[in-house]
């Protein structure tokens, strides 16, 4: 593995991770802009602006964006988080070029009226199919209820009347200030040649207009809550529930990650054995989501709704012992094993090198290889995880509940 | 297309191993398909195959439910198991030194698994709840519930189980599927990644060498559900659901066959993409994708949208079925070529594709197909040849399927 980085004069930045063992490339454009970055009036522009990137350029039209992807048999897409909007291709090594030369047009966009008018109502329709997941709407209401008055309580798709009342000079402006060149990122993970690529890049983006806009990164502090939907017809009771954890640019973000494998991986985890072995619970996890400058501990499940009551007791449980008493050396180990394995495989695509290389230069301005990541895990120590677990104990703060009861 | 070593074997109780060595990954993988699927299932006890593919790991050999997966973890294995209709499969994937360990495990599972009484009841709610988590999801829904009325029974029913059936399941009847149907022969076990071929199958010689046979079980066939159907459901979108008959993956026309779903849907460029949510905004979600089972297939399409516009969308989505017929461009043929290739060139980068990829084949086919053959085989293809197969095979016959507070009308009058 070879690593390149440059910065263009504008202040795009530019890292590449070279294997040339692969068959093929991963390009994409990280983009330091999500939900958490908009104001009420144009709440869901962020998501809304991702699919109007495929609308075209003067250069493209929309049916140019889609059939040149398809031609040189892309695998590509696009997504919009609470503070990362991410364009992204996989090729193979002789499609870079054409690749290259239409994302980095992409995310200039023409944004004409007629095209923004008709997607909107692809996004209205995209909002109606998210309601109808239990999932999706715990996961937006435990977001807004635990981040209540911090930007990133923000939601990623916003309203019908949000979206509904959206102008289009509106997301030309937020593009304006957001899609800045020292806002972007270009990863490249793959077989491909550095100086070539370099060249192509400072054709094709040298013009973007310069800046970098701020962005309010203070830790959130939030307060909990309970956001209850009662939905008569659901069959399942769906409960996510949230508490403060190390923000993404922490060291403890390391221990957060294992100690989170450990009790609330898919399975072989406490809330495994606890919860879904004894047929409890359909799923019980527990993840850990860095964002800039907050962290948060995420617990999900789903279980009958007679058996709530319960398992966010065997939850309560789990978490008080193991913030008194922490977890056992035997547990560390295993959670080492598979964490390893994962990095490893996962590291095999070159799409599966690009997230990690674009995000933890996007938010960190680091690069990690493989055996960094590897390295780091096998010195992870039971004191690494105590130390977390008093900065960051495991909790219940804030609740969110989708199914059919009425009360929590 | 890098040249593939890819060896079969097949040992005397009928399991056929088959390894394709990986000279650029550090990892390796396996995929164990045992014919125990859900077509045996018992009728009206539909969930047989499911639960036991969860009971079966609860501890096998010299090990018990918690042992097993702890040991499981410790190599770092990434796994999976599930039924499908045929088989029940088991994946799994870690770096390579710990392949030997994890099939080792494995050949116990399947071979002398403990199925414990008091594990049977948890297995079971765990697959109720997974049934009932899907009654929550309508888009999941809507395509469980069409495949039940294009294929007959058993090939029809769901996999999963349903909830009347897994609520009737005991574990003797779950221990009788396993001990009828988990036998070596039509076993198939595709390995790949950073292995030594001949190695590889002197394990699984040793391992599966004396797995006993068992007669083949018999299913019984059964009705398929009404062409048209609407299910009430209280949401925002209406769920769309068609299928009509298109050819298994076996079918020498398979290639056409696919290619002219590709026109249909693969990519952003394509129809359905282009028409339904391009230029009218109708949905987020709509596409069409090739089913095969060993000797029947189906293209099923999906749309879902919220309910005034959910007319038009049938309507729009129908009309790009049947006018299939009326012509290809060329650009679009050449479109599918591409994606093809990419997708052939990627696999090389996954152990655990390639491992699933050549069981799979061998299931179908009784043998293996290079990549470079199906490379070959698509570069073969041309619009006459795709309109030729739509001639022999149109999108006609629609199972209807619709899922959402109102019904539709089907408008086949126009094209």
């Amino acid at each position: 593995m070879e690593f390149h980085e440059a910065r263009l004069p504008n202040g795009l930045q530019i890292v590449a991770e070279r294997s040339p063992s692969v068959h093929s490339v991963a390009l994409g454009f990280f983009v330091r802009t999500g939900a958490r970055d908009e104001t009420d009036e144009v709440a869901g522009v962020s998501h809304f602006l991702e699919h109007m990137v495929f609308k075209g350029t003067q250069r493209h039209s929309a049916d140019d964006v889609n059939r040149i992807f398809d031609e040189v048999g892309a695998k590509y897409n696009a997504s919009t988080s609470e503070e990362t909007t991410l364009f992204y291709a996989a090729v193979l090594p002789e499609y870079l070029p054409q690749s290259l030369d239409l994302l980095s047009d992409i995310v200039r966009p023409a944004l004409r009226q007629d095209d923004f008018d008709m997607e909107k109502k692809v996004i209205l329709e995209e909002i109606g199919m998210y309601d109808d997941q239990p999932t999706y709407t715990a996961y937006e209401n435990l977001m807004q209820t635990h981040f209540a008055g911090h930007p990133l309580g923000r939601s990623v798709l916003g309203t019908k009347e949000s979206i509904g009342a959206l102008e289009c000079g509106q997301m030309r402006a937020y593009h304006e200030a957001r899609y800045v060149a020292g806002n972007l990122v270009l990863a490249v993970a793959g077989k491909f040649d550095w100086p070539d690529l370099l060249a192509r890049v400072q054709t094709s983006c040298s013009a973007w207009p310069a800046g970098a806009p701020r962005r309010t990164k203070a830790e959130a502090h939030p307060h909990g809550g309970l956001k209850l939907v009662t939905k008569p017809n659901s069959l399942q009771q769906h409960i996510m529930q949230m508490s403060p954890a190390p923000p993404g640019e922490s060291i403890m973000r390391f221990a957060a990650d294992i100690l989170t494998v450990i009790v609330g991986d898919d399975s072989g985890s406490r809330l495994f054995w606890e919860m879904v072995d004894p047929g409890y619970a359909e799923a019980a996890e527990l993840g850990y989501n860095e964002f800039d400058g907050s962290g948060a501990y995420m617990c999900f499940f789903s279980c009958p709704p007679e058996e709530t009551a319960a398992n966010v007791e065997r939850v309560r449980a789990i978490y008080d012992d193991v913030n008194r008493n922490g977890v056992t050396d035997v547990e560390l180990a295993q959670a080492k094993s598979k964490v390893a394995s994962r990095i490893v495989l996962r590291s095999e695509r070159p799409m599966g090198r690009l997230s990690s290389l674009g995000h933890n230069w996007l938010q960190r301005q680091e690069y990690r290889r493989v055996e960094d990541d590897l390295a780091t895990l096998r010195n992870l120590t039971l004191a690494d995880i105590r130390k977390l677990l008093d900065a960051y104990p495991l909790a219940q703060l804030t609740t969110s509940a989708v199914g059919p009861l009425e009360s929590l | 297309m890098a040249n593939q070593e890819i060896q079969t074997h097949t040992i005397g109780n009928g399991l056929t191993v088959i390894v394709e060595p990986m000279a650029d990954v550090q990892s390796a993988a396996f995929c164990l398909l045992v014919p125990a699927g859900s077509n045996y299932d018992p009728p009206g006890q539909a969930g047989a195959a499911s639960v036991l593919s969860d009971w079966i790991m609860r501890g096998a050999g010299s090990r018990d439910s918690r042992e097993l997966s702890n040991e499981l973890d410790n190599l770092g294995l990434q796994r999976n198991e599930g039924a499908g209709n045929s088989h029940i499969s088991f994946t799994g994937a870690t770096l390579a030194e710990s392949l030997p360990k994890a099939l080792r495990i494995y050949a116990e599972i399947v071979q002398s698994p403990h199925l414990p009484d008091d594990e049977f009841e948890p297995a079971r709610l765990g697959v109720e709840q997974s049934l009932r988590a899907i009654e929550d999801e309508p888009r999941q829904k809507v395509l469980v519930e069409l495949r039940r009325r294009c294929y007959e029974a058993p090939w029809g029913i769901p996999s999963e189980g349903t909830l009347e059936g897994v609520e009737k399941l005991d574990a003797a009847v779950v221990r009788k599927h396993f001990e009828n149907c988990a036998s070596p022969r039509d076993a198939i076990l595709g390995i790949a990644g950073k292995v030594d071929v001949a190695a590889s199958i002197a394990l699984v010689e040793e391992l599966f060498g004396n797995w006993k046979v068992k007669p083949e079980p018999s299913f019984t066939r059964g009705p398929r559900g009404p062409q048209r159907d609407h299910i009430p459901h209280e949401s925002t979108q209406t769920q769309i659901g068609i299928a009509y008959d298109s050819v298994p993956y076996c079918d020498p026309d398979y290639y056409a066959a696919w290619a002219v779903v590709g026109v249909l849907s693969g990519g952003m460029s394509s129809r359905l993409f282009t028409e339904v949510r391009e230029k009218r905004g109708l949905c987020y979600s709509v596409f069409a994708t090739l089913n095969s089972l060993r000797d029947q297939g189906r293209v099923l399409c999906y749309a879902g949208t919220t309910v005034e516009r959910a007319q038009e969308t049938l309507d729009v989505t129908l009309q790009e079925l049947m006018r299939l017929g009326e012509g290809i461009s060329e650009d679009e043929l050449d479109r599918c070529k591409a994606r093809a290739k990419s997708s052939l060139i990627m696999q090389q980068e996954s152990s655990s594709s390639r491992a699933s990829s050549n069981a799979r084949d061998w299931y179908h086919l009784g043998r293996v197909t290079t990549l470079e053959e199906v490379r070959e085989k698509i570069e073969a293809l041309t619009v006459d040849s795709l309109l030729a197969h739509i001639a022999r095979h149109p999108a006609k016959d629609f199972t209807i399927l619709t899922l959402g507070p109102q019904p539709l009308e089907v408008n086949l009058g126009v094209s």
